[in-house]
């Protein structure tokens, strides 16, 4: 029932949202190619939405590919950062100073190295989620508190064991914290990615409308871009969710006075 | 009958941790030696080297000097057959209070089933019946710190280790926890090392009690507690109880870590 109702306010949330846009516009006056009003930008979608679906399905691939791939290598490089001496001498300095170089800034040299196709934008996506999902899991492993690994000690378990069953649960609320600005980068590096060279995409769909002055496209091009991007955030909080149902973070507070 | 060996034996033990420059003499030269059975509580203000103690015993801490053996066996690497319990009870968040026990069990790589009984039956002596699919922050600090004490005993170590476990509860829990440690040491007779720095629980609850100084940290002076036991909520009127704590404290009040009143 709580849940019924914290839902329909979500959605109210919303629907508030464009009601205000649309009325502001026609109260306002403002010109259709300045902002146009969210009905007309559905309307649009409606009619235009073979090029858009095409478009989308590629920028699509490129995320969750790039942003799959940022989750197999930097999860795995963590634990091997947190569990390394030797690693965490070597590998995590560079880490930490890759992660405060402007990444977006190498977009351009992706094209000299690997041209105009689908690859230069997964890496685009890769290296953009890969740096917080990486900070986020190391931090995780290391917040351990050191009394669990003195008991975990006393058992004699082995690593492996001692890893699956108290060190990785442990770090699981850090990691999804990690992963959830991951997957939210991910979306703006793959339109990033395509602004500077592609001849498809989302990204390219929204530089061609743009230049047309097609605004109602450009908006109806933003909103497929924010769908997808929502989906892959909502896919990972699911994910969560039946990962870590104990911690904090996911505990309903309906018992909580003044929260209605 | 050949002798048992002794549960804990120290000899010259001693632990000195190096930051840069600077070197802190946690212990010095420790001689201690407890029996099978006997339940032996150390006091001393904090910073004397008892946490540290604890963990070269339990094998966590490798010794500057001296060494230590539990069991007959020299401690090299950490102890496993050892019960653990500190003042927080480092309970995972993640497992039901039932569960939290029995990772004491699938960390070994033993069956669950052989101990899933005993866990529960354990759990119900210690007032947690009713409690064993809760998560650990659905219960009061009591309760989280009876389930750690469970956790520590349901592999049925020989030696159990304490670390002022009733440091963080109130102390109306901690009479309780008190009396019920008691309880479930005299059915067990393990052999248990408990740090406090409470003179009253060392009293109440020990055979000996081992008095430590700071700086560095050493034994003062070991003493036997000749109260009967069970020593319940009346032992604190009994002359024994009176005169043994007060020997404590003069001790305390003789090295300079008490001070009469000199008005605050
Ligand atoms: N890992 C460590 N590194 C440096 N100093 C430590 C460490 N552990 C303990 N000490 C120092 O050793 C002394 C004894 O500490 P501890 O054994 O925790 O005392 P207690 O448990 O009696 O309060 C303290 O001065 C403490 O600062
Ligand atoms: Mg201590």
């Amino acid at each position: 029932m709580r849940g019924l109702i914290r839902r329909w306010r979500t959605v109210f949330g919303f629907l508030l949202l464009f009601l205000l846009w649309e009325v502001g516009v026609h109260v306002f006056g403002v010109r259709e190619y300045i902002l146009p009003p969210p009905s007309q930008v559905v309307r649009a979608l409606v009619k235009n939405w073979q090029p858009v679906a095409a478009s989308a399905g590629i920028t699509a691939l490129e995320i969750v590919a790039g942003y799959a791939l940022a989750i197999a290598v930097s999860i795995p490089l963590a634990v091997g950062i947190a569990f390394s001496r030797a690693m965490e001498e070597t590998v995590y300095p560079v880490v930490v100073f890759l992660q405060i170089v402007p990444k977006i800034a190498v977009a351009p040299l992706f094209i000299i190295w690997f041209g105009f196709g689908f690859t230069p934008k997964l890496l685009l996506v890769f290296l953009l989620s890969f740096f917080p999902i990486v900070i986020a899991s190391i931090a995780g492993f290391r917040a351990i508190d050191p009394e669990i690994m003195d008991f975990v000690q006393t058992t004699g378990a082995c690593g492996l064991r001692a890893f699956a069953k108290v060190r990785l649960p442990y770090a699981l609320p850090e990691i999804f914290t990690g992963l959830k600005v991951g997957a939210a980068i991910s979306a703006t590096a793959a339109v990033v990615a395509e602004f500077v060279a592609s001849d498809r995409g989302l990204g390219y769909l929204l530089l061609q409308y743009n230049g047309d002055l097609n605004t109602q496209m450009v908006f109806a091009t933003v909103m497929v871009l924010g769908a997808i991007g929502l989906a892959v955030y909502f896919a990972v909080e699911l994910l969560e969710r039946l990962a870590i149902p104990w911690h904090a973070s996911q505990i309903d507070r309906q018992d909580e006075p003044g929260l209605v | 009958m050949s002798a048992a060996p002794a549960a804990i034996i120290a000899r010259g033990l001693a632990k000195s941790f190096q930051r840069r420059t600077v070197t802190t003499t946690a212990l010095a030269s420790i001689d201690l030696s407890v029996a099978q059975g006997e339940f032996v509580a150390i006091v001393g203000p904090s910073g004397c080297g008892k946490s540290t103690l604890l963990r070269l015993i339990a094998g966590l801490l490798r010794p500057s000097a001296g060494e230590v053996a539990t069991n007959g066996h020299a401690v090299t690497r950490p102890v496993t057959d050892i019960g653990i319990v500190f003042q927080n009870p480092v309970l995972l968040d993640w497992r039901t209070v039932l569960d939290n026990v029995l990772v004491q069990i699938e960390l070994r790589g033993l069956r669950i089933a052989d101990y899933r009984e005993q866990a529960v039956a354990l759990l119900r002596a210690v007032g947690l019946g009713e409690f064993l699919a809760s998560l650990p922050r659905e219960l009061s600090g009591g309760m989280r710190q009876r389930t750690s004490i469970v956790r520590a005993l349901i592999h049925d170590p020989p030696l159990l280790i304490m670390d002022e476990p009733f440091g963080a509860l109130d102390a109306l829990t901690r009479e309780q926890m008190r009396i019920d440690l008691e309880a479930l040491w005299l059915r067990t007779r393990k052999t248990v090392l408990f740090v406090t720095h409470s003179i009253d629980e060392a009293v109440l609850l020990a055979d000996r009690v081992v008095v430590m100084s700071p700086r560095p940290g050493r034994i003062e002076q070991i003493i036997d507690v000749d109260l009967p036991r069970p020593r319940g909520i009346e032992a604190r009127q009994a002359a024994v109880f009176v005169e043994t704590a007060q020997r404590i404290t003069q001790i305390f009040l003789a090295r300079g870590i008490l001070h009469q009143s000199r008005g605050l």
